[in-house]
């Protein structure tokens, strides 16, 4: 969707946190991101090399870690992975759930190198 | 020497500190804001001039457009008598809080009860940025199709009030109103709902006066 925007957000987060560690080089950044964000991690590299030319993390790594959507059942209390064109609970077929994960977005953390 | 620094920030976070300052601006003024979203062609500009309508002076509206380009629902807008502000989002696929803050600096909010932000046209980017509204709005339309929650459950879950505009259509298009209403309710159990038609009026008083009690409802500032 709007991977631009998201890409320049991890970039600002990373070099807020660098500076503040008088970071020299980030070396690696890992973001966390649910199966229902809608982003797509190709993309974000794609913006990634354009925006973050001549910056100190210029060369850093993306790792991301993708989060399966996960749901618990209101009514029979069964954990299941929430299926993309389903919204049943596997054991008690009720349609009343809390979705448990899947929505993240953050940026973890980073790895640079410090003097 | 490598260090790993933790951070676990919401990678939404600016958006999110601009929006909280919005929505202080906008308690402090006592202006209740809708951020009113929907697929392109639901029929979000009609639902405001008919809900102007609907509301018979009940409340003094205004209107912030969010659009790609051009100033066609504002003018829409301005020609109903309602304060209105464009945002050209320059290709955007959604509004920002960022956006909104430049627009209410050029609202009148001492003289708005209910700010209607109508968002860029789209099911998905939307629901991920928090404008400072007090409730976001989904207009969802017949012709659009039944399947819509299962296919944007990140919209769908993310409002706190739902419209189905064009009911008026019913008997022309395939739509299983219980399919679309099972996958509402599992997304957003219990989410109020308001069939109804722009065209034909019908509904159109039930949506009013919910709207002027959720607005009375959190009022801050005294009627004058």
């Amino acid at each position: 969707m709007h991977e631009m925007v998201v890409t320049e957000s991890i970039l600002r987060i990373t070099l807020d946190h660098a500076a503040r560690a008088k970071a020299v080089r980030v070396c690696a950044i890992s973001i966390k991101l649910g199966q229902l964000s809608s982003l797509v991690d190709d993309s974000i590299r794609f913006y990634w090399e354009l925006i973050a030319a001549d910056t100190i993390a210029e060369k850093a790594e993306l790792r991301f870690e993708r989060v399966p959507a996960r749901a618990l059942c209101l009514d029979c209390a069964a954990e299941f992975a929430l299926a993309k064109d389903s919204f049943t609970c596997p054991s008690c077929k009720s349609e009343r759930f809390k979705i448990t994960a899947g929505e993240e977005m953050t940026v973890e953390s980073i790895e640079v190198e410090a003097p | 020497m490598k260090q790993t620094i933790p951070i676990v920030e919401n990678i939404l976070s600016a958006n999110d500190k601009v929006a909280a300052e919005n929505r202080a601006r906008l308690e402090a003024a006592g202006v209740f804001a809708v951020n009113l979203m929907a697929s392109p062609g639901a029929g979000k500009t009609s639902l405001i001039l008919a809900t102007l309508a609907a509301l018979e002076g009940r409340l003094r509206l205004g209107v912030i457009e969010g659009d790609l380009a051009g100033s066609i629902d504002a003018d829409k807008a301005a020609a109903a008598g309602i304060p209105a502000v464009q945002i050209n989002t320059g290709g955007e696929c959604h509004l920002d809080a960022v956006m909104v803050r430049g627009a209410l600096d050029s609202l009148p909010l001492d003289r708005i009860d209910l700010l209607i932000v109508e968002n860029v046209g789209n099911l998905v980017c939307p629901a991920a940025f928090a404008l400072g509204t007090r409730i976001n709005l989904l207009t969802a339309s017949i012709p659009e199709g039944d399947d819509k929650p299962y296919k944007y459950p990140g919209m769908y879950r993310g409002v706190q009030a739902l419209v189905i505009n064009k009911i008026d259509l019913l008997p022309y298009v395939p739509f299983n109103m219980d399919y679309f209403r099972r996958g509402v309710e599992a997304l957003n159990p219990g989410v109020v709902t308001f069939p109804l038609s722009c065209r034909t009026g019908e509904g159109l008083p039930a949506f009013a006066d919910w709207i002027v009690a959720q607005v009375q409802h959190g009022r801050h500032k005294n009627p004058d």
